[in-house]
């Protein structure tokens, strides 16, 4: 049985931190801890790098300094992008999309709970025909929340004429705010992000899209990079959201995925209950990573 | 499904600079070493694998066996192959069937790895095979698994146990031993236990995990992961193997593009064999797990195998017998280019075969924009012609092509494109007819082949070379089983390497990335 860490690097840096002297050892412990926490190669040499030149900068060689630097290097990292949800149109429509098994549904129940917390009217559209099941998985979610749900009249119906009859009932009814959930598609069918582009598309003519969000599983390796630009090219991501945070998994890829498309992360989900989405703070996100 | 196609790219890249060496120093190994290092990493290969992996290929590469070698580039690319295959399980398991009915299999894995869909597809591939698998629904946990998997069965044509509504709703370890009862009480020879998805650090879930593996005593747990995931694939197969001790690994999700290294490091930390692989959304895209055609697929050796297995599915033997006869009588027609392509479509997804063949990591843009309808416009056009077009195509003058290209809603141009492929095909047919060399796919005699050629044709000379050997064993295989189709085995894998030829003949042929003339040339072949 794996052992309950909280999530964090802490377990393996502890070691590194508790020494008397930064040495050889510290930075090849610290490029290891680095890369198991899926920050990749590329960034994990870049960051590396950069605490070299700072350690040497300040001549210091107590490893207190050395985490102290890499917290707040990572923070300034995460923190050079805005992560504010932009949700002041109305109604605002969030489209929310992925490849399968990351946690959109989930993640929409848990967003809708979020929000309805605000006294926000929320309508779901539940644009995921494809997916067995995944309209009742849906609407369990909207009851826990508290929402109103948009379902197909017809299975395998086309989605984005769901997600046009909910934008429309949403316009008729006056609800502050519509999440569509979509079918888990992996970047590489064409086709299906095709689609996307289609539903995008639809929604448009009635209602301008305030957020697309891509959901990213923490678990994902450096696949995770492929997945974004393929959603940024066909559905045009406007935020991420990170989920599965509460498993070992470190989910260091959102770096890389954050500083080479340009693309905030601003939610970020740590649990099955309901309650377990908030809001992407980098400092505290670089606090608890480092410890 | 090109899995690996990118840790194939970054390998190829790295050989490549290998490949034009006489003599390998020290340092060109560490060189290399570090690439493949780096390569492993973005695979999303877990580390301490890939420290191990590095440090076996190094001092291999540093011995005698390779610098005595004729060429050691060669020999490193060898030794990185075998290495591949011993870390992805050496050979292939089967399913363990009990000796006394119900089988019981046990799925699980984290959240979304795509345990309910796999049921469905291991219950219908089970249940083509003959067998009377059942599942049962002890996900209680996610809103509505338990309906999802009520559709999955239904689609798999496969009965459902599912007595609780799920939802959090009942005890999963209850329904478990409940649903193997009942799968005795009727019979049912395999029974399928689809689980909640639990993390690996969730103590509380694990447990239950455990104690429904007690509960039922499966014959075989799969532990089911997606193929995107990164380093954490080691910590949670190691919870996984620690909390209910799986048989087995399943992979997930192999149609997207990432690069799998979960499927080296799980396999590699674990000892659990890779059973299958599941790539696609269908309930039918579920498959065997082959290490060493994985390993070679890594390598951009392309899987040829399964290529070759799956042509001898879907073409007919006594076609493909008429057909080599065709070749050597020199009587191929346009009747027969038509006939050819019509088992082709038979086959499946065009693209997916081409995406088996070596080299084709560097097609990956060219393949997503072909368009298998092309086939039916090629059909179309054929079936515009006369019979006695059809059988002499030197008939095809100005006007007759004009009148085909009206019958069929195509160009003269269009037409004009048909002809000169199929001259193409047929000529090449005839070369092989003569010459006797079995086109297994990328080892076609193809004009402006890359690097890679060279490699691979003497590894076919010396029968030193994996392909080679495994092209062989399956001959052998194929001999045995089926004397009659022994003989056609070898022209209908060539077979389908021309039907392919005729209509894009650059593809089996360029392993070595095509150049940007040979790329717009390709273009024109796929009629764009």
């Amino acid at each position: 049985m794996a052992e309950r860490t909280p999530w964090s690097l802490s377990g393996a840096l502890r070691g590194m931190f508790a020494k008397k002297t930064i040495d050889a050892d510290t930075w090849d412990d610290l490029e290891d801890a680095l890369i198991q926490a899926d920050f990749g190669p590329q960034i994990t040499e870049d960051i590396v790098a950069d605490l070299r030149a700072k350690v040497a900068r300040y001549h210091t060689t107590d490893p207190a300094d050395l985490q102290r630097m890499l917290r707040e290097g990572l923070e300034e990292r995460l923190s050079r992008l805005d992560s504010t949800l932009n949700l002041s149109a109305r109604p605002a429509v969030v489209l929310v999309v992925g490849v399968n098994g990351v946690g959109k549904t989930t993640t929409i129940g848990k967003f809708a709970k979020f929000l309805r917390v605000y006294d926000r009217s929320v309508l779901i559209g539940a644009a995921d025909t494809f997916r067995a099941a995944a309209v009742e998985q849906l609407a369990t979610w909207a009851e826990r929340a508290g929402a109103e749900i948009v379902k197909p009249q017809a299975q395998g119906q086309d989605p984005a004429s769901v997600a046009f009859q909910t934008v429309e009932r949403a316009i008729a009814t006056g609800t502050e705010i519509v999440i569509i959930d979509t079918a888990g598609r992996l970047q590489t069918k064409g086709g299906l992000m095709d689609e996307l582009t289609k539903i995008r598309r639809v929604i448009e003519k009635q209602a301008p899209i305030s957020e697309v969000l891509l959901v990213l599983d923490a678990t994902t390796g450096q696949n995770g990079l492929a997945q974004a630009e393929a959603f940024i090219e066909h559905a045009g991501v406007t935020g991420l959201v990170l989920t599965k945070l509460d498993g070992s998994a470190k989910g260091g890829f959102v770096l890389a995925v954050q500083e080479k498309t340009g693309i905030p992360i601003k939610l970020v989900g740590q649990g099955e209950g309901i309650n377990d989405l908030t809001g992407f703070t980098p400092h505290v996100f670089a606090q608890k990573l480092v410890g | 499904m090109a899995t690996f196609g990118n840790l194939s790219d970054r390998l190829a890249e790295t050989f490549k600079n290998l490949r034009t060496k006489g003599k390998l120093s020290a340092a060109d190994v560490d060189g290399t070493v570090r690439e493949i290092r780096r390569a492993l990493l973005d695979a999303d290969v877990a580390l301490d694998v890939v420290k191990d992996f590095t440090a076996q290929v190094r001092e291999r590469a540093l011995g005698d066996e390779v610098s005595k070698a004729l060429n050691p580039a060669q020999q490193v690319v060898q030794i990185v192959n075998e290495e591949l295959i011993r870390i992805l399980g050496g050979q292939q398991r089967r399913l363990e069937f009990a000796k006394k009915p119900p089988t019981i299999i046990m799925l699980a894995g984290l959240q979304g790895a795509g345990k309910t869909t796999l049921a469905g597809k291991l219950a219908k591939w089970l249940a083509k095979d003959g067998h009377t698998p059942i599942l049962v629904a002890a996900d209680l946990q996610r809103p509505n698994a338990v309906t999802q998997l009520q559709v999955v069965g239904q689609q798999a044509g496969v009965p459902v146990y599912a007595p609780e509504p799920g939802n959090g709703v009942g005890n999963p370890v209850t329904v478990a031993r409940d649903g193997v009862k009942f799968a005795q009480q009727k019979l049912h020879d395999v029974v399928i236990v689809d689980t909640a998805g639990r993390l690996g650090v969730d103590a509380e879930m694990m447990k239950q995990a455990a104690d429904i593996r007690r509960a039922i005593d499966p014959d075989e747990v799969l532990f089911v992961i997606d193929a995107m995931i990164g380093q954490d694939a080691v910590a949670t197969a190691k919870a996984f193997q620690d909390g209910v001790d799986f048989t087995g690994v399943v992979l997930t999700k192999l149609d997207g593009d990432a690069r799998g290294g979960a499927a080296l490091s799980v396999a590699s930390m674990t000892g659990r064999p890779i059973m299958f692989a599941s790539t696609g959304e269908s309930l039918d895209d579920f498959e065997p797990f082959h290490p060493d055609r994985m390993a070679s697929r890594i390598l951009d050796l392309g899987d040829i195998l399964t290529l070759i297995e799956q042509a001898q599915g879907a073409f007919d033997e006594d076609e493909a017998r008429k057909l080599a006869e065709k070749f050597q009588t020199d009587t191929f027609t346009l009747d027969d280019f038509l006939g050819q392509m019509q088992q082709l479509r038979n086959m499946g997804s065009i693209k997916k075969m081409m995406s088996m063949l070596p080299g084709a990591g560097a097609m990956k843009q060219q393949l997503e924009n072909f368009d298998e309808r092309e086939i039916v416009r090629t059909e179309a056009i054929i079936q515009s012609m006369t019979k006695a077009e059809r059988t002499t195509p030197k008939l095809l003058n100005g006007s007759r092509r004009l009148r085909i290209a009206r019958g069929s809603g195509s160009s003269v141009t269009e037409v004009n494109q048909l002809v000169q492929r199929f001259e193409q095909a047929a000529k090449m047919m005839k070369t092989v007819a003569r010459g006797g060399m079995p086109n297994i796919p990328g080892m076609g005699p193809m004009p402006g082949g890359g690097r890679g050629k060279p490699q691979q044709a003497k590894k076919k000379g010396s029968k030193s070379g994996n392909p080679a050997k495994r092209a062989a064993e399956n001959l052998a295989i194929a001999s045995g089983e089926k004397p009659a189709g022994a003989g056609a085995a070898a022209p209908t894998g060539g077979g389908t390497g021309f039907g392919l030829g005729g209509r894009k003949p650059a593809v089996p042929g360029k392993p070595g990335g095509p150049t940007d003339e040979e790329m717009a040339a390709l273009q024109k072949m796929l009629g764009r």
